[in-house]
């Protein structure tokens, strides 16, 4: 019988073999996916299972825990002024789960990141808590209020604003919004209160600033002008352009039309930014090309998401198109749509002289103890234009807010360039057009802020939006916030 | 013992040393390594040393003495590595269970009451047990007269979860009865038992059903009446299935019996018919048994959200502990494989070594039940005459089977079956059982390796002779 016996025993030996081999799968190569899975509550427990790293703006943070009482979790999220700061934190409720930062940056918040690892074991001999560390922002945090309080009075809208220098956000604004501190617990009530935002017809938890793309309407101007300026279709922005008026779109026997009568006939390139001429910007993008317009576009960084960490949605500037879908599209009207950020980027390459630089909102990753462990250094993303070129749209913009359409931007003693728009929407046109405007301003020392600003659906009469009158304002308070804090 | 070289082996009996020193060496490591878990659940939990831990320590260390005592006594040529890789596994089994006591999650269960006292008390029972066994037994032979005794004794025990007012339906299966205020599983028990009988029936058998066999296809196929015993056998695992839905035991005693017939006669075709009709059954019964098609859902698709609504979530939690524990594991007491839930402590338990303990030590887990497998089947390798053989290599088979069934079970390699993992999962019958199993391959093992002149014939073994066809 002991030929069969050993046999017997080689069997179980495979049995506990094929366990081992099983364990091993489990354990080791499918071990992170398991122990990250949606599904794990672990995770969550993890996250609230100490006080959560703060996310800091200007060196103070705009976070908080809280002890809860509860059997899982631990401590809970708060914050400071939640629907002014949301668009930028994102939120992490021990119910629902985390976005934006709380989430890209969780492993920081709760200490896990590999990079603590040396301290997490340091922590663990000497039985001190595990803590998280801290993501310090962009942010300016007088720039954000003025942005937030701005938008807060005129409905929906959104502000993106950034150091055209270095890319950094300094202000990231969206309204209607909401209190990330309503939901952050675990209770059915906090769930509800969830709901009903998520359900809300407003949509407040919609970043409007990252994740929402309007049709930039004539802001999109500057873009085709840089265009005409890079491909060599006009180089003296005080030449006359070769534009009639009425212009009759190529192919069709539609006249494109100006908003009121202004002197669009064969205007300087200068003169047509400043009175916003559709038939001369239209007739530019007609002239270059869809291709050699998209590739200005794509410099600027249309049709492609960007990360900020935080995504933002990719803004569009469409591919395949006729040639009077062209001339639309070059005036910000067709499928052209933009994110506030993408408006933002735009005007910020143009305030750095054709440099544009990627943008970001996370400066540095802090350990517990404040020991910087991740810093981010300025990364240039393109070059889109020229610098000769740059300036001189920058001379354009400025002449804009001198003595055109964007006058209610200017800030005495300081140099101000910018674009207004007014974006149809709807069918026919039926609905409140969208209110544009973007800026930078510029001292001796180079410009320290680009910004965009989109007002929606404002409950003021079709007649009084235009960006000049609605998204102006809110972009020279922010521009003026960053400008003071400079000094 | 000291000047001895030669290896742990109960094989070459004659002259070999009595080893039981060496058990006892390996027994205070199997008392010290629970006891620093203990102490490292506590300090991870409260940040103190448990309160109990003096008591622990003691009555851990007690009941090995008085089982080593024992052994040294009545049995001291048994394998010396049985007893301290049991207690090492009913030592660690006590810790986690008390350490799952201590969770708040499990505390808010409804029923929830203090499993680790109970489990303490189960284990000294066991213990008991495993003495009684000891003395009681002097020879394992003589179980062979009680081999018909043991099949209506097995079948009694098998059924009885099926009497109304006794059995429990827990969950979809019936393999548990209630007596007085303690819930039986009858099941563990009839293991043994079940063991009895086959190893005293096939003994008599074995010829007939090796020998008389036509040669087809170069597989032996047995006469169609020899087919006779393995075909009740089958029959039985349907019905356990199908009546208790009870895949764990069904597959227990279909896998042991095939196990033993393959020995007794070592005719491979037995394990082709095995494993056919065990796939028949499996199958069969699969397609119109609702229990286990959703058991067969569950493993294939464990974080189904339909599959979780229709069952529980209980594999991919199980799955989700051994992957957040890793290589190493968060730490005893630090885990949270509480979120299992319901059977967190039995069924389950081995995901909170996973998670605790992690790769490594449900890798050092599961080869200690290697071990114990191995040194059952080494202990029938010894044995001297084929009833001893047959019941070692029972025993062990089963011990092997169940460990499969039920590790594999949790980790997601088959699908999962009602059983406990021995033990170190929290149940009475079960570690009972196991430390009765465990004393009966001792009293094997010792009867193998004893020195002494060739036992007297065995009756029973002449008889064989004589009733050969």
């Amino acid at each position: 019988m002991n030929k069969p016996l050993r046999r017997i025993a080689i069997f179980c030996g495979l049995l506990v073999l094929a366990l081992l081999i099983r364990d091993n799968w489990l354990q080791y190569v499918q071990a992170d996916n398991l122990a990250e899975h949606e599904m794990n509550r672990r995770v969550p427990i993890e996250r609230y299972a100490q006080p959560r790293g703060d996310i800091i703006v200007d060196g103070k943070a705009i976070t908080g825990s809280q002890k809860v009482d509860g059997d899982d979790f631990k401590y809970k999220r708060t914050y400071k002024n939640g629907p002014m700061w949301s668009p930028v934190t994102g939120f992490a409720s021990q119910r629902i789960g985390a976005t934006q930062i709380e989430s890209i940056e969780d492993r920081i918040l709760t200490g896990n990141d590999d990079r603590l690892f040396f301290r997490r074991s340091l922590d663990m001999l000497t039985g001190k808590k595990k803590e998280g560390g801290n993501v310090v922002t962009t942010l300016n945090a007088d720039a954000q209020k003025a942005a937030y309080n701005g938008l807060k009075g005129r409905g929906k809208g959104a502000v993106a604003a950034i150091d055209p220098s270095t890319g950094a956000i300094l202000a990231l604004a969206s309204t209607p919004s909401y209190d990330p501190s309503s939901f952050a617990g675990n209770t059915n009530k906090e769930a509800e209160t969830f709901g009903k935002l998520d359900k809300d017809r407003d949509k407040p938890m919609l970043n409007r600033a990252l994740r929402e793309t309007y049709p930039p309407g004539s802001t999109f101007k500057v873009v085709t002008a840089a265009a005409a300026m890079e491909h060599g279709l006009y180089t003296d922005i005080d030449d006359k352009t070769k534009s009639p008026l009425p212009w009759t779109m190529p192919d069709t026997t539609t006249p494109l039309k100006n908003e009121g009568n202004i002197p669009c006939k064969n205007a300087t390139l200068r003169e047509a930014l400043r009175v916003s001429c559709n038939t001369v910007f239209g007739k530019i993008g007609s002239d270059l090309g869809k291709d050699k317009m998209l590739e200005t576009a794509e410099k600027f960084g249309f049709n492609e998401e960007q990360f900020v960490p935080v995504r933002s949605n990719a803004s569009v500037f469409p591919k395949e198109m006729d040639r009077p879908q062209t001339a639309l599209s070059s005036i910000g009207q067709f499928e052209t749509a933009a994110t506030p950020l993408q408006m933002a980027m735009v005007t910020s390459a143009i305030a750095n002289d054709g440099t544009l630089m990627e943008p970001y909102m996370v400066k540095e990753l802090q350990a517990p103890n404040l020991d910087v462990i991740e810093k981010h250094s300025p990364k240039e993303m393109s070059e889109p234009m020229s610098k000769e070129n740059a300036q001189k749209l920058q001379d354009m913009m400025q002449t804009v807010v001198n003595e055109g359409t964007g006058t209610a931007a200017k800030i005495p003693g300081v140099t101000v360039g910018g674009k207004t728009g007014t974006a149809q929407h709807g069918l026919n046109n039926s609905k409140n057009p969208y209110a544009w405007f973007i800026s930078y301003a510029k001292t001796d020392s180079g410009s320290p802020v680009a910004v965009a600003v989109v007002v929606e659906d404002s409950d003021a009469s079709r007649d009084d939006i235009s960006g000049g009158g609605l998204a102006a304002p809110i972009a020279k308070d922010v521009m003026k916030a960053v400008l003071d804090s400079k000094k | 013992m000291s000047s001895s070289t030669t290896h742990t082996s109960t094989i070459g009996a004659i002259g070999a040393p009595s080893r039981r020193n060496t058990e006892l060496a390996l027994l205070v490591f199997a008392v010290v390594i629970p006891l620093f878990a203990y102490m490292n659940v506590g300090l991870a939990i409260s940040g103190e040393l448990p309160p109990g831990m003096l008591g622990y320590g003691l009555g851990l260390g007690l009941l090995a003495g008085v089982a080593h005592l024992v052994v040294r006594k009545f049995a001291p040529y048994a394998d010396p590595l049985l007893l301290p890789l049991a207690t090492l596994l009913n030592g660690l089994g006590l810790v986690v269970i008390w350490r799952l006591d201590q969770s708040e999650k499990l505390q808010q269960r409804p029923n929830f009451s203090e499993a680790a006292p109970n489990q303490l008390l189960y284990s000294a029972v066991g213990i008991a047990l495993f003495v009684g066994v000891l003395l009681l037994l002097k020879d394992h032979r003589v179980l062979q007269r009680y081999t018909y005794i043991s099949m209506v004794a097995a079948i009694g025990l098998l059924l009885l979860p099926l009497v109304p007012g006794l059995g429990m339906n827990v969950f979809g299966a019936r393999i548990w009865i209630r007596v007085g205020g303690f819930s039986i599983q009858p099941g563990e028990f009839a293991k043994i038992v079940i063991a009895i009988f086959f190893a005293g029936y096939l003994m008599v058998k074995r010829d007939a059903l090796a020998l008389a066999s036509r040669r087809f296809m170069g597989l032996y196929l047995p006469r169609g009446r020899d087919l006779g015993p393995i075909l009740v056998v089958w029959a039985m695992s349907i019905l356990i299935l199908v009546f208790e839905t009870d895949l764990g035991t069904s597959l227990l005693f279909f896998g042991m019996f095939v196990v033993m017939l393959y020995v007794a006669t070592e005719r491979t075709s037995w394990i082709v018919f095995g494993l056919l009709m065990s796939g028949v059954g499996a199958v069969g019964v699969a397609s119109f048994e609702p229990h286990v098609q959703q058991r067969v859902d569950a493993w294939l698709d464990p974080f189904n959200s339909d599959v979780i609504a229709q069952n529980s979530d209980q594999i991919a939690q199980s799955l989700m502990a051994f992957g957040s524990g890793g290589t190493l594991g968060s730490g005893l007491g630090q885990g949270h494989s509480d979120l299992i839930g319901f059977a967190a402590n039995s069924d389950f338990i081995l995901a909170t070594y996973g998670e605790e303990l992690g790769l490594a030590g449900v890798m050092a887990v599961l080869l200690i039940y290697g071990l114990i497998v191995e040194r059952g089947v080494r202990t029938a390798l010894a044995a001297r005459d084929p009833f001893g053989k047959l019941l070692a290599v029972g025993l062990s088979g089963a011990f092997a089977i169940q460990v499969f069934v039920v590790a594999g079970g949790v980790m997601g390699l088959i699908p999962l079956t009602g059983m406990t993992m021995p033990f170190i999962a929290y149940g009475g019958s079960s570690v009972i059982a196991n430390w009765a199993l465990v004393g009966i391959l001792l009293r094997i093992s010792d009867t193998a390796r004893r020195p002494a002149p060739s036992p007297a014939p065995n009756p029973d073994a002449e008889m064989t002779q004589v009733v050969r066809p």
